[in-house]
């Protein structure tokens, strides 16, 4: 990556879900394709692959970016959180939790989408109000539920998030 | 993949940046957050043979107080503009005007210098530097150069910036003392490209007369527009509401906006009427406050 001159195809290095991952992609190929093709992990979705459907949403260096509008190259060096990396091994993250119990989701393609970027709503912001999520989640398109059960669902990740917190503040007491 | 095959080079400093785009020629493009230009090429709208990422570059992700001026480096995101304090402190139109651009994952990665080299004419930044009397530098062949706002902007995404030029630094004026802006758009959704949007300045003497004023408008035309006029209409007179109405009026009346699927330009007229007077009176109220202050 420290070449001088303009490559068509070039090694990248990118930590992923914190493994570090390598590949060499042609230059054209975007962070998405990078994760999907090359990388195999094929929980992120690219529907339009311009930028305004939001399912390709990954988190770099912790906050949610387009994975289809950037490309793999520019990810050199950086970290990448996918939903694969969501879940800490049979225990589910807060906002998948809570999506699955208040049945958020149907058809499942904009779904990794929505939960990295519902992830880092509570990350940067742990009690948001319904209009904090709406807002969170407005570049997200979903053609199904009609949002309804997946604002529930993100309301109901950050009290799950909070019990946890909760839970650990006893037991460190 | 999308788009059509290309080189790509990220160098280290801003030299390196000017020389890969000397050597590339005409056909090569500035990657910055690549929010707008990545869908371009993806929908083949531009097949640029080289991109050269300024993302490596040292230093141009800084945002510096100069004097009364805010200096934000070419690779400065719109979500840093909506959170840092001292943008909010020194520049506050640019911290009221981020959360507009898009939605948040782009933000997370597009840039105001990025936004203002690509000169959308439904982008908020071409309108709000118009506005503000923002300057840019950019660094080419021969060295350094800044461009005004004024002189920036040419037609629809074009501006006067060469191809072997990168812009470097967006430096924004303060308002001055009792001086008050605003900026409001009208979209169908949050984060769409707005149908009209408009962003006014007023600056008040010490009887509280308008000693000076602008407006802008985005989304009117194939560029960004400035109209000053409001500024010499409004010239000596107390700001009432019947004042800004007049002049907000006039100034959408002198707008040419076009008709598309998305609203006529009868309707984008009078949101720019709309927009004018409600930003004009918020610019106003705003620097009432530093008067009184």
């Amino acid at each position: 990556m420290s070449a001088t001159e303009p490559r068509t195809e070039l090694d990248v290095a990118v930590e992923v879900n914190g493994e570090p991952r390598r590949a060499r992609v042609e230059a054209r190929r975007s962070l998405a394709e990078l994760l999907r093709d090359d990388l195999e992990l094929t929980g992120t979705h690219l529907g339009c692959e311009h930028g305004v459907c939001g399912s390709c949403t990954v988190l770099l260096d912790g906050v949610p970016v387009r994975s289809c509008l950037m490309l793999a190259v520019q990810a050199e060096g950086r970290s990448v959180v996918t939903v694969e990396g969501l879940a800490d091994g049979d225990r589910l993250h807060p906002v998948q939790q809570g999506c699955l119990e208040r049945h958020s989701f149907q058809c499942g393609f904009c779904t990794p989408g929505i939960l990295l970027t519902a992830a880092a709503l509570l990350d940067a912001q742990p009690e948001p109000d319904e209009a904090a999520v709406r807002e969170a989640i407005s570049g997200n398109i979903c053609r199904c539920t009609g949002y309804e059960s997946i604002v529930d669902g993100i309301l109901r990740a950050a009290e799950i998030a909070r019990e946890a917190a909760d839970g650990h503040a006893g037991e460190g007491a | 993949m999308k788009p059509a095959p290309f080189a790509y080079v990220a160098p280290d400093s801003v030299e390196g940046v000017v020389g890969a785009l000397v050597e590339a020629g005409d056909d090569a493009k500035v990657l910055a957050g690549g929010q707008s230009l990545l869908p371009l090429m993806a929908l083949r709208l531009g097949r640029p043979s080289v991109l050269v990422d300024v993302g490596r570059v040292d230093g141009l992700d800084r945002v510096e107080v100069v004097g009364d001026d805010l200096v934000v480096g070419a690779t400065v995101t719109h979500a840093r503009l909506g959170r840092d304090p001292e943008v909010a402190r020194v520049a506050p139109l640019l911290a009221e005007v981020a959360p507009f651009v898009a939605h948040a994952a782009v933000r997370n990665r597009g840039t105001l210098g990025g936004s203002l080299a690509h000169n959308d004419p439904a982008a908020e930044w071409p309108a709000v530097a118009l506005l503000l009397d923002v300057v840019v530098t950019v660094q080419g062949p021969t060295g350094a150069r800044e461009i005004a706002a004024a002189d920036l902007f040419e037609s629809y995404l074009t501006t006067t910036i060469e191809p072997d030029e990168v812009l470097t630094a967006v430096r924004v004026p303060g308002l001055g003392p009792r001086g008050g802006a605003a900026f409001d758009e009208v979209s169908r959704r949050a984060g769409d490209f707005a149908l009209v949007g408009a962003g006014a300045r007023v600056t008040l003497d010490d009887d509280g007369a308008v000693a000076s004023a602008a407006v802008s408008f985005l989304g009117v035309g194939s560029t960004a527009v400035l109209d000053a006029t409001v500024g010499a209409d409004l010239a000596g007179r107390p700001p009432d509401e019947a004042a800004i109405d007049e002049v907000a009026r006039a100034a959408a009346a002198r707008l040419d906006p076009h008709d598309d699927l998305h609203a006529t330009a009868a309707y984008r007229r009078r949101l720019a009427a709309t927009l004018a007077r409600r930003t004009l009176t918020t610019a106003v109220a705003r620097a009432s406050a530093e008067v009184a202050s």
